[in-house]
């Protein structure tokens, strides 16, 4: 088993957050998306693992991007 | 369609029809082999009894009373005399007949065995397939039933369709008696449920005959009859049938019963599938393979690839395309033959209904074919119902009119690998029978003229052309969505001719300056500038907006150490000001690339399509007038040139030579990561590289500037420096596999050769130049390494084919929508952003698409810092 803070920190991992309840409404009302329609991410996933993240969290994902410089991206735990 | 609901389909059952089922379907027992009486009447029992439904006008189905058109249909049967196996289920029956009991017909498991895999049936009624797939090769193995005792004996299956237990065949009765035995219970951890497919159901005992709708026969013009391939299978059949039920009533020996059985089997077996690999297939009496009930269903030419998703329209044509430089890159010529067949409908009102009237009474071309009334019925436009329609005529109606010029169409070249493959074009109507289409589009469609052909939609609703006009217009398609650079522009003769015309020294008298620029369409003369005569670049001058200022390299440019700008000794350095060309010449990169783009960016589509329209004109003009053509003599170089070339040869040779000496005498090297052979190689290769590299700098400084191919070459109009080589200096190292050549004979590449032989002229040197003509060795190497490139490119284009369609088929129902966002059918989300950065790669400056600082867009102004100087008030 990988130590999660390996997992985590490692280059080609971007940085996975658990949105709080209410920045997780906000994102949504704000977007007009309804839960089911964001992508998945498996509870399986070992970074959901590493950051504990529940069945239903949203997790904001950031990532390098070549021509946005960031872009980010949100999944729903699955 | 109103009202109509999207349903999913949730599952789809499939079983096996039982012999009562098939005898309650059927509408009449057919036992007669033959289809129609001496007076074409079909005969009763036979294969077209009427029972099953009408083909022929006149007569009443006798199930429905319907006629031809009316009734469906209806299945017949076929009582068979003795069992046969359905060939579709062989694997199914050798299985069951190697996992149950010969005697008792249970499971060949042990009773707990089998209740622990009842307990893994799911809600469904099924086994997982992987368990399935365990009680298989588990029972398969017992040799004795642990339910009855009996010891079980090998089933061996001769392919196709001939079981023996031990050394004792197994006849299809035998096998139905087995496959009856198996208990319901025991067929669920088998993957059957015994409700739809009792196993001895796959032995046949009556056979279904399809309505005659279903095989209709064709009458040919000598009034004989021509019956469907299955009516003459299920003649067969019957035939069959009926003499193994005679030979059985008269008590005919075993053997012969058994004969005729298996040929009963056989004509069965091809009925369903008439191509059994072990099967001779039935053939026609021409010798043409049947196509029986397999064969209607499979391949492309089947019925659910070619028929069920295969997709026909009406309003389209197709003929030949040849190329028109004088239509507008936006049109599309089309032959009068076809503007006649295809039609527009036109909506009346109150606005248009003279216009419409005008149409109606003309009877030659351009005119109206048909006349929709509010209702919907249409009424062909003829000279006897003409003056009734014109009173009838109101707003409401619509009228189909002939195709004309200016109709909006949509135009295609398969194989429509992406959006340009198929774009918006006006028609113009042309004399001859082949599409027209401007040069410049000949590349986003991959389009030549040796016999391509292209097919035209002719749009038939409002929304569909306001969608066309705005999405496909061709000027709306001239930077590529896949790299943001001109996918639709000038090539080759137009490249020659920008150079031609604006080089240094090129000038017209006046009367030659009018005629080239009245074929761009310019009617306003400048004034002269080179005395009473008119420069090249002045001419070129004019097809530039007057507010266009511009500064870049041409594809002449030598890097100079420091460049003087546009005081360039090689006239390399392109400067446009105020719409004028001061200085360079005119090449590809201006016309393929900055100059084309920058004036699509800043003065729109319009403009550069306009641009493209006349420069192409005026080109093409000024070119006929200077001309230039291209000789064999052209590739001919000096003595002095092919001396120089030779001595390169020479020394080569001897560097390479030298090398083999190394290495037979192990004096060689090794580089690291490679055996000492392949180091030899590597060298030789580099060294036979280098030399024809020089070779072809010799032919291409001894072979004059105003040499034809060196011009094409420089200017980026056709053809490259390796070509030029290739014809003049040497054709070069010729390599199958990467490698020299190493396959042929043992320790040689052809008889010719000594073995082991390494030498340049054994592996594959060409050392001739197309122009002096290859010897038969090269000429053989040659063919080798023309192979290998022929091969590799069949099968790129098979692979990425297939991708092409997987990929299709993946993301044919994600859209980016107008928030940005892209998602699929369900309106879950793909993308946040489309493609992450939100970028339309079409508005972007080639590579500067986004600035990554601030994370917005490029600003217009911004973007043309990148290519222009500021000029500041010239912009107006
Ligand atoms: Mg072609
Ligand atoms: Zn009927
Ligand atoms: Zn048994
Ligand atoms: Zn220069």
């Amino acid at each position: 088993m990988l130590d999660s803070k390996v997992i985590v920190n490692h280059i080609l991992v971007p940085k996975h957050e658990i949105m709080s309840k209410k920045e997780s409404k906000a994102f949504l009302e704000s977007n007009g998306l309804k839960k089911d329609q964001l992508p998945r991410i498996l509870r399986e996933d070992p970074v959901v693992k590493a950051i504990k993240a529940k069945k239903g969290d949203i997790i904001k994902i950031t990532r390098n991007s070549p021509t946005a410089g960031k872009a980010v991206y949100y999944r729903m735990v699955y | 369609m109103k009202g109509e609901t999207t349903k999913k389909i949730d599952s789809i059952e499939f079983g096996i029809l039982d012999p009562d089922t098939i005898r309650k379907m059927s509408q009449i027992r057919v036992v007669i082999p033959d289809t129609y009486d001496e007076d074409g009447y079909p005969i009763e029992g036979g294969l077209m009894d009427l029972h099953m439904g009408v083909i022929d006008p006149g007569l009443r189905c006798k199930t429905c009373g319907g006629r031809m058109a009316t009734c469906p249909g209806h299945f017949g049967h076929i009582e068979l005399v003795r069992p046969v196996i359905h060939i579709g289920y062989i694997k199914m029956i050798y299985s069951l007949l190697k996992t149950t009991c010969r005697s008792c017909g249970r499971l060949l498991l042990p009773t707990d065995q089998i209740q622990t895999y009842k307990k893994l049936i799911t809600e469904s009624g099924e086994l997982p397939e992987e368990q399935e797939l365990d009680v298989i090769s588990q029972a398969k193995k017992v040799s004795k039933c642990p339910h009855c005792g009996k010891k079980q004996e090998k089933i061996k299956l001769i392919k196709p369709m001939t079981f023996y237990e031990g050394e004792r065949r197994l006849l299809p009765s035998d096998i139905r008696r087995r496959m009856e035995l198996i208990p319901d219970k025991d067929l669920r951890l088998l993957g059957i449920d015994p409700k739809k497919a009792r196993p001895e159901w796959a032995i046949l005992t009556v056979l279904p005959v399809p309505p005659v709708t279903a095989r209709p026969s064709i009458t040919l013009e000598t009034g004989e009859r021509s019956e469907d391939d299955l009516t003459h299978k299920l003649v067969d059949i019957l035939r069959i049938n009926q003499r193994l039920r005679d030979n059985i009533s008269a008590g005919a020996p075993q053997l012969i019963i058994e004969d005729l059985w298996d040929l009963l089997q056989y004509h069965v077996t091809t009925y369903f599938n008439n191509e059994v690999s072990g099967i001779p297939p039935a053939r026609h009496r021409s010798g043409r393979p049947l196509k029986t009930l397999a064969q209607r269903l499979k391949g492309k030419e089947g019925r659910f690839r070619y028929n069920l998703s295969g997709k026909r329209v009406n309003f389209s044509a197709r003929t030949v395309i040849s190329p028109d430089p004088n239509i507008s890159i936006n049109e599309v010529g089309v032959p009068r033959e076809i503007a006649e067949e295809l039609t527009v409908p036109e909506e009346i009102t109150e606005w248009n209904i003279n216009h419409a009237k005008d149409y109606i009474k003309r009877t030659e071309y351009p005119r109206a074919i048909y006349l929709i009334r509010p209702d919907g019925r249409r009424k062909k436009i003829t000279d006897m119902n003409r003056e009734e329609i014109l009173q009838e005529l109101a707003p409401g109606y619509v009228i189909e009119r002939q195709l004309k010029d200016d109709d909006i169409v949509l135009f295609n070249r398969q194989p429509s690998l992406h959006r340009v493959s198929m774009m918006c074009h006006l028609v113009k109507v042309l004399p001859g029978r082949t599409f027209r289409l401007h040069p410049a589009v000949c590349k986003p469609y991959n389009a030549d003229f040796d016999g391509d052909e292209m097919n035209m939609h002719v749009l038939q609703t409002e929304e569909a052309k306001a969608e066309a006009l705005t999405l496909m217009l061709v000027q709306n398609q001239i930077i590529s969505p896949r790299y943001g650079a001109p996918i639709i522009k000038g090539d080759e003769d137009i490249v020659s001719g920008g150079y031609l015309l604006t080089k240094k020294g090129t000038a017209f008298d006046k009367r030659i300056a009018e005629k080239i620029l009245i074929k761009a369409g310019i009617k306003k003369m400048p004034s002269p500038d080179i005395g009473n005569n008119y420069s090249g670049k002045l001419l070129f001058s004019m097809l530039l907006p007057s507010t266009l200022n511009l500064e870049y390299r041409s594809l002449l440019c030598r890097d100079c150490e420091k460049c003087v700008g546009s005081k360039c000794p090689y006239d390399a350095y392109v400067k446009i000001k105020r719409g004028k060309l001061v200085s360079g010449v005119i090449d590809k990169v201006s016309l393929q690339g900055i100059l084309l783009d920058t004036i699509f960016r800043q003065y729109g589509p319009e403009e550069a399509k306009e641009f493209l329209n006349k420069s192409t004109r005026l080109l093409l003009a000024s070119t006929m007038h200077q001309g230039f053509s291209v000789s064999v003599e052209d590739t001919r170089i000096s003595k002095e040139a092919q001396q120089e070339i030779k001595a390169i040869i020479a020394d080569a040779r001897q560097e390479v030579n030298r090398i083999i000496k190394d290495y037979n005498e192990g004096r060689l090297k090794k580089l690291p990561g490679k055996t000492l052979r392949e180091t030899m190689e590597d060298m030789i290769m580099a060294i036979l590289g280098k030399a024809r590299k020089d070779a072809g700098d010799v032919a291409a400084n001894y072979l004059s500037d105003y040499n034809p191919i060196i011009i094409m070459s420089r200017v980026g109009a056709r053809g490259s420096l390796l070509n030029v080589t290739q014809m003049s200096a040497m054709v070069g190292q010729q390599a199958v596999r990467g490698k020299r050549i190493m396959r042929g004979y043992r320790n040689k590449s052809l008889p010719y050769f000594k073995e082991g032989e390494m030498g340049i002229e054994a592996r594959g040197f060409v050392s001739s130049s197309f122009m002096e003509g290859l010897t038969p060795t090269e000429y053989f190497f040659h063919a080798m390494g023309g192979r290998e490139a022929l091969v590799d490119k069949g099968i790129r284009t098979a692979k990425s084919g297939y991708m092409q369609r997987r990929l299709v088929n993946a993301l044919q129902d994600i859209v980016a929508r107008k928030d940005g966002t892209v998602r699929d059918s369900d309106d879950v989300i793909v993308q946040y952003k489309y493609g992450e950065d939100g970028t339309d790669p079409m508005k972007c400056h080639g590579d500067y698409a986004v600035r990554l600082e601030t994370k917005t867009y490029v600003e217009e102004k911004d973007r043309d810092e990148i290519n222009i100087e500021d000029e500041g008030d010239d912009y107006d």
